[in-house]
């Protein structure tokens, strides 16, 4: 058995005889902070028969640190990133950590290590909902475009905003005391960290942590009640049942920094629970489409057909039994009771389940700087060295896989890295589809139509730069081609 | 010690057998340079210490100090060509500050941030240089050798083992490694040699230390190298060690 997953030849999404269809193309989309696209092929009586999210992006992270020092590369691969490079800083940290043999890191590295990565879920989570979903969320999907961006709800709910560029700011300077910098920092180094948090650090976190906790509560009520306020839409927008996959802490608490995967089946059955991430592509493996750069993961176990899954807030926040901080776990309770449970299967419950994972951060960053460990000392382990690693973390996005073979002179001979977006490429292309039949108004195309899109890829966060993390409008363009290939109509957007 | 020239207007007392920036730094004033180091003879190779000395543009580093030197080193023109100088370096090799080791303690980073070097100002060389890691303490990253030859100097001056060799001309000129192999970890060179320790960027570097130092504590997080060079410059004895 290799221990790097091969792909396995799959099954298009969709089956659809072109030469009768029309093509409808959204390009660009943008992509993992870049560009995209979505493709939807419609029959004549403007049906969707196929819908396709492509990312068309080379990243090519994977080749060019084959060759550079495994110590480099904890800071290399976070430039893969802006938004949430700790992620990736961490996740290779930890492959790192199996590389130099420490299995055990002390307290204070493996508590300045979840600091980092709890104030990254909290200022990735803060952009995503304050900055580039509520707009979409508070002033609706068809709402004047001009307004549907955070410019707009700086003038509409101007405290709103506030709190979310001050929650935000919570969380970068987590990172920074912890990394060195905001973004692309170096705290993490194979076997531990390279600094602790001083005393007036500590002060200085303490006093910004109730507003944020506060905040953060007022946020998953403000999205309660959007839910309560529009059930039917977010009961049923772009909503389908899917696989779940995470890690989970060995008590079956939610636990972004480490633990097992676990795997649910959409009504929450255990596919999969307690599996060493250390071994993942015993439980998972990747299909390749022709059509898109981004591979398409799938429990081994299911097989590609039905074995694709979601990952991220709403699926960590499902499947786990319980979240580890009172507040959140309050939340998350009321959650996945709301309506039945129906929220928990909603693609804009992602929204809620991200802002109760906001909670948990906070709580989790306020009781952590309350624990001396912090400036403990001892910051570096180190024990018998392995040719292999691989680091797995909970992203905010959603499961991060970092796997590295190294030689005897440490270099990196070959990687593989499985981010969260790429998991739920399946997914989100699912969501695309649903959206597109419910709202594609047959030939005529609609701005609202491009933001129904937008919203259901937005709901999942994923890394596709412009679509998620730009402020205002991504470009935008459609064309509406007939069967033999001819512009029917076009229309774009700047 | 009575002897002494013009620096951008100042008197700069110089002894017997020094360079104007022997003699500068040894008096607490800067001329940014980057293949010299106090430890060895000038090279003359970098040109970052260019001055005009009567009205001339030369190396500072290997231009015995004289008394009747004018010399001008504090100008728009020089500062120019100071940083189309480093400009040159960084498209010559492969140097990705945001991912190297050396980041921070790194000279040529230094002097470009010194310099207000804030692009790139040429077309990327891009060369084709593999990494040489077959040593078990060390490893030279061969794409970020700027041929100061520090090491080659110290290797044979100090180490008595001359690892180190340029070969080549031209565009051709590289930093080689003496032995048949021409591997690292096929010479007799040990991580407690000066040549280790006398790279002033990231081309040899200690293995497994990576970014153990934080972000802040840092050579120049700490000082800029401009005040780091005074530091390390000897100071001109007092007229009682003279």
């Amino acid at each position: 058995m290799t221990d790097f997953p091969s792909s396995a030849a799959g099954t298009e999404l969709e089956t659809a005889r072109s030469g009768e269809l029309r093509r409808v193309a959204i390009d660009p989309l943008s992509r993992v902070e870049g560009h995209g696209k979505v493709t939807l092929l419609l029959d004549d009586e403007g049906r969707v028969q196929q819908a396709r999210l492509h990312i068309v992006e080379f990243r090519g992270f994977e080749k060019f640190i084959q060759g550079r020092p495994y110590w480099e590369v904890p800071v290399m691969v976070q430039r893969l990133c802006g938004i949430c490079p700790v992620s990736h800083h961490l996740a290779a940290a930890k492959a790192c950590d199996m590389i130099v043999g420490a299995t055990t890191l002390t307290p204070a590295a493996e508590k300045l290590r979840r600091l980092m990565h709890y104030g990254q879920i909290l200022q990735s989570h803060a952009l995503h909902f304050f900055h580039l979903s509520s707009p979409d969320l508070l002033f609706g999907f068809d709402s004047d475009a001009g307004r549907r961006n955070i410019v707009g709800l700086a003038a509409a709910h101007p405290e709103l905003a506030r709190r979310g560029v001050l929650l935000r700011k919570v969380g970068q300077e987590v990172i920074r005391m912890t990394s060195g910098k905001r973004v692309h920092g170096t705290g993490a180094i194979p076997g531990g960290v390279n600094r602790n948090l001083s005393a007036v650090e500590r002060q200085e976190l303490r006093g910004m942590l109730p507003d944020a906790i506060r905040w953060s509560r007022e946020a998953v009520q403000l999205v309660r009640e959007l839910f309560e306020q529009n059930l039917p839409l977010y009961r049923e927008f772009a909503t389908f049942e899917a696989n779940t996959l995470s890690l989970v802490r060995a008590d079956g608490a939610m636990d972004l920094y480490h633990g097992d995967l676990r795997a649910r089946d959409a009504t929450g059955g255990m596919l999969l629970d307690g599996a060493d991430y250390a071994e993942y592509w015993e439980h998972i493996l990747e299909e390749v489409k022709p059509w898109s750069y981004m591979k398409f993961p799938f429990l081994r176990r299911i097989g590609p057909e039905h074995g694709w899954y979601r990952v991220g807030p709403l699926s960590r926040v499902t499947s786990c039994d319980f979240i580890p901080t009172p507040l959140a776990e309050f939340e998350r309770r009321a959650f996945v009771e709301f309506d039945d449970g129906c929220a928990a299967h909603a693609t804009l419950g992602f929204h809620w389940a991200r802002m109760i994972e906001m909670l948990h951060a906070a709580e989790v960053i306020a009781e952590l700087v309350e624990d001396d460990d912090v400036s403990g000392t001892e910051l570096v382990v180190r024990g018998t060295r392995a040719q292999r690693g691989v680091g797995v973390i909970e992203a905010p996005r959603g499961t991060l896989i970092h796997h590295y073979r190294v030689d005897e002179n440490d270099m990196v001979v070959r990687a593989n890295l499985i981010v969260s977006t790429t998991h739920n490429n399946q997914s989100m292309n699912i969501a695309i589809r649903e959206v597109a039949r419910r709202y594609l108004d047959g030939r005529t195309l609609t701005e609202g139509l491009l933001n129904h899109i937008e919203v259901a890829v937005r709901a999942f966060d994923p890394c596709l730069s412009c679509a998620t993390h730009a402020l205002g409008q991504m470009p935008l363009a459609i064309e509406l081609l007939a069967a033999d290939g001819s512009l029917v109509d076009r229309l774009l957007r700047h | 010690m009575s002897q002494s020239f013009l620096l951008d207007g100042v008197a700069v007392p110089f002894l017997p057998g020094q360079s104007v920036l022997q003699a500068t730094l040894a008096a607490g004033r800067y001329i940014p340079h980057l293949c010299y180091h106090p430890e060895f003879r000038p090279h003359g190779s970098c040109k970052l210490c260019t001055a005009t000395v009567q009205g001339r543009l030369v190396a500072s580093c290997t231009t015995p100090a004289s008394a009747e030197l004018v010399v001008r080193s504090d100008s728009e023109e020089l500062l120019e060509i100071r940083r189309t100088l480093v400009q040159m370096l960084f498209a010559e090799g492969n140097h990705f500050c945001p991912c190297c080791e050396k980041s921070g303690n790194c000279q040529l980073q230094a002097l470009g941030s010194d310099l207000g070097v804030t692009t790139a100002g040429f077309r990327h060389y891009f060369p084709d240089r593999p990494v040489d890691a077959s040593h078990p303490g060390a490893w030279i990253d061969f794409n970020r050798c700027v041929l100061c030859e520090l090491c080659v100097r110290a290797s044979a001056e100090v180490d008595g083992k001359s690892v180190f060799a340029i070969a080549g001309r031209g565009l051709s000129k590289r930093l080689i490694v003496n032995a048949p192999s021409g591997r690292l970890g096929d010479t007799d060179f040990a991580v407690t040699d000066k040549a280790m320790s006398v790279c002033p960027v990231g081309a040899i570097l200690p293995k497994r230390v990576g970014f153990a130092v934080p972000i802040g504590s840092r050579r120049y997080d700490v000082r800029p190298v401009s005040a780091q060079a005074l530091d390390d410059a000897p100071r001109l004895p007092r007229a009682s060690d003279v």
